[in-house]
């Protein structure tokens, strides 16, 4: 009897190093332009050629502004480094989707998307978010640059196998609850290191009502808590997402697709070395008040105080809510906010962009919030528009911007001021992810919009 | 890669939890497109303010403190999967993490750097901390043949765990790659023989 993880890693066991690491073959592997050059400058110092060149797929995402993207870059170290990614590109013969192809995005949002994730693969790529693909019923998982290196030359990497853990989140959500809520919930129970280790398997009745973005928010989010990866069994939702996407198998090889796909999933009476169980009625809308995701509470909860803190965590737990400028026993629902993204690789779908639509659907923006509005690929964008979802938006004071992956991590120029207080559908609170001195405070696309309409944290 | 030998180090102590790969190395300074040049960005918004002076209140700034080694809180290196990261603690001079706890990708990424992440019991770290509180040239001996750390103030010892190939790799100064590669026959038959292929 074995888990849907095991079924999928057995599978790609190329060969097993003696009291060491296993060979993993890799099926599919993403590239953008920040953590890719270093491998491929190894390649190159090594006379070696991409070993399967079409199994990676390139895509500028993490650097690159997102307003103007038909001029070139301003920044010229930027500009330079995915210069780098199209020179690349070319020297190996890979597939690069550079800026302004209607198949650039953020690469967490492209594959899925164009069907280049599917059910039992491996998937990898030198970002820690790869745990997304995870949502096909896939074993994918972020890689060093060394990692990249591996699998260009060789198509394989070395991993130690992880454990595994079952994550059943049984019952129905709460109204105005999303997957983002789930995770931030799960997050702020197991804390930020809690599935460190670990591979997980999403179950139970909240999972499998999950849309496939949802699935993907959730699997996103994965790495936030420790875990190597997160993965869903793959069923019809799955498959009714892939089906007629362009790298998808087609025809017969559909059918054959078909047939092993729907042997992925974990047998009866399989062992994981941990299992928890939440109840989805306990979650409400989440909001972050910390600097590490795992410092989740309810949009309406009270920030904890020191003396529920463990001893060797307070000095961090102090410096924490000193950056934020927060107290311990404060609420936050009702505090003034200055800045709102919606957007990246864990909430930049349609299906985010039409709960924010909804929301402010005949409102307006606050005057005091600066609001950032990221597709997460071209084709989201073209939604978007073709659902005329935009005209709402401008309606209400908002603009669409560029895909990219803009202020989750701002690399670019989107970046929220020091000191300032920004509601983010982001993955990461950590000190100045969104820019020197920001305040970040995580939640899904409903509270974003909440926030973006009233100026304040607002309960949806 | 350097051969790993055994260290008798000064070590810098930092008593933070979570320290994730955004602090290690902020996000703005991944732009580079080698991996030299990033242990000066170590720790960048905690070493230095914006105008790029440095900071007092930082262990990194604060000249009592030195070494090869750097001893941090529970779950160090969580976050982002920057290889970045471990470029920066090399690039300062660090050969050592010594932690209670490892997030993953740091640990492959920091070995696939010839930097030994060591785990140790939370009472040890404590005692770490303890130690260079009392004595800021307390010392540590990291022997990763015998997978032994001792605190030379107190002389008590923990022995590491690490996998016999990585451990061997560190001492010889190999990498993956070359064993990858030397693999290459096995790889084709996979690809030949597999169920079902993508």
């Amino acid at each position: 009897m074995k888990t849907l993880f095991d079924k999928i890693w057995d599978a790609h066991v190329v060969a097993t190093v003696q009291d060491g690491p296993t060979q993993l073959y890799i099926d599919r592997h993403l590239c953008h332009e920040v953590t890719s050059p270093q491998a491929f400058a190894g390649l190159r110092a090594r006379g070696l050629k991409v070993f399967r060149p079409e199994r990676t797929t390139l895509t500028a995402d993490h650097n690159i502004p997102t307003m103007g993207q038909d001029k070139p870059i301003r920044d010229q170290v930027s500009r330079f480094q995915v210069d780098t990614l199209a020179k690349n590109a070319e020297e190996f013969g890979l597939t690069y989707y550079g800026l302004n192809n209607p198949k650039n995005g953020i690469v967490h949002v492209i594959g899925p998307e164009n069907g280049y994730t599917q059910p039992g693969m491996t998937i990898v790529c030198g970002d820690s978010h790869t745990s997304t693909h995870g949502a096909f019923g896939a074993i994918a998982f972020g890689i060093g640059t060394s990692e990249v290196e591996m699998v260009l030359a060789s198509q394989c990497i070395l991993q130690t196998r992880p454990k595994t853990m079952r994550i059943n989140f049984e019952g129905k959500l709460n109204e105005h609850v999303s997957a983002k809520d789930m995770a931030l919930y799960m997050i702020s129970q197991l804390t930020t290191g809690g599935a460190t280790g670990y591979f997980v398997e999403y179950a139970g009745e909240a999972v499998r009502n999950l849309t496939m973005e949802q699935r993907m928010t959730l699997c996103n989010l994965s790495i936030e808590m420790g875990a190597r990866g997160g993965l869903v069994a793959p069923d019809e939702t799955t498959f009714n997402y892939i089906k007629g996407r362009e790298f998808a198998p087609k025809g017969e090889q559909w059918d054959k697709a078909l047939a092993y796909w729907q042997t992925l999933r974990t047998d009866e009476g399989a062992v994981f070395d941990k299992e928890v169980t939440f109840d989805v009625s306990q979650i409400k809308p989440m909001i972050t008040y910390g600097t590490n995701p795992g410092m989740g509470m309810p949009i309406d909860g009270t920030i904890p105080q020191p003396e529920d803190i463990d001893e060797a965590g307070k000095i961090s737990f102090e410096k924490s809510l000193k950056y934020m400028g927060f107290a311990p026993g404060e609420k936050l629902e009702g505090k003034q906010i200055d800045y709102v993204f919606l957007g990246s690789c864990t909430n930049g779908r349609i299906e985010d962009f039409r709960l924010f639509t909804e929301y402010v659907k005949g409102k307006k923006k606050a005057d005091n919030v600066t609001a950032w509005l990221v597709p997460g690929s071209w084709k989201v964008r073209k939604q978007i528009e073709d659902e005329g979802l935009d005209k709402i938006l401008e309606e209400a004071g908002f603009a669409l911007r560029q895909p990219g992956c803009s202020a989750c991590l701002a690399m670019n120029d989107d970046k929220v001021p020091a000191g300032k207080y920004a509601v983010s559908t982001s993955n990461r609170n950590f000190e100045g992810r969104q820019g020197p001195g920001a305040r970040t405070i995580l939640a899904g696309p409903l509270v974003a919009a909440a926030a973006a309409v009233n100026g304040k944290i607002t309960n949806p | 890669m350097e051969k790993f030998q055994t260290i008798t180090s000064t070590y810098v102590p930092l008593p933070i939890e979570n320290v994730d790969t955004d602090q290690i190395i902020p996000a703005r300074f991944l732009k580079a497109t080698t991996r030299e040049g990033f242990g000066d960005n170590l720790f960048a918004d905690w070493r230095y303010d914006k105008e790029g002076n440095p900071k007092a209140d930082f262990v990194l700034n604060n000249p009592v403190y030195s070494g090869q080694v750097l001893v941090a809180g529970k779950n160090f290196g969580s976050g982002s999967s920057r290889e970045h990261a471990a470029w920066a603690i090399g690039g300062y001079g660090f050969k050592v993490v010594v932690s209670s706890f490892f997030a993953d990708i740091f640990r492959n990424n920091a070995l696939n750097n010839g930097i030994l992440p060591v785990v140790v019991s939370d009472a040890f770290l404590s005692e770490l901390f303890a130690s260079s509180d009392k004595n800021t040239e307390a010392t540590v001996t990291v022997n990763l043949e015998a997978q032994t750390i001792v605190n030379n103030e107190t002389g008590n010892s923990e022995s590491f765990e690490i996998n016999a190939y990585k451990k061997a790799c560190l001492l010889e100064g190999l990498d993956d790659i070359d064993f990858l590669l030397s693999n290459k026959d096995k790889i084709e038959a996979f690809e030949q023989q597999r169920a079902y292929a993508y």
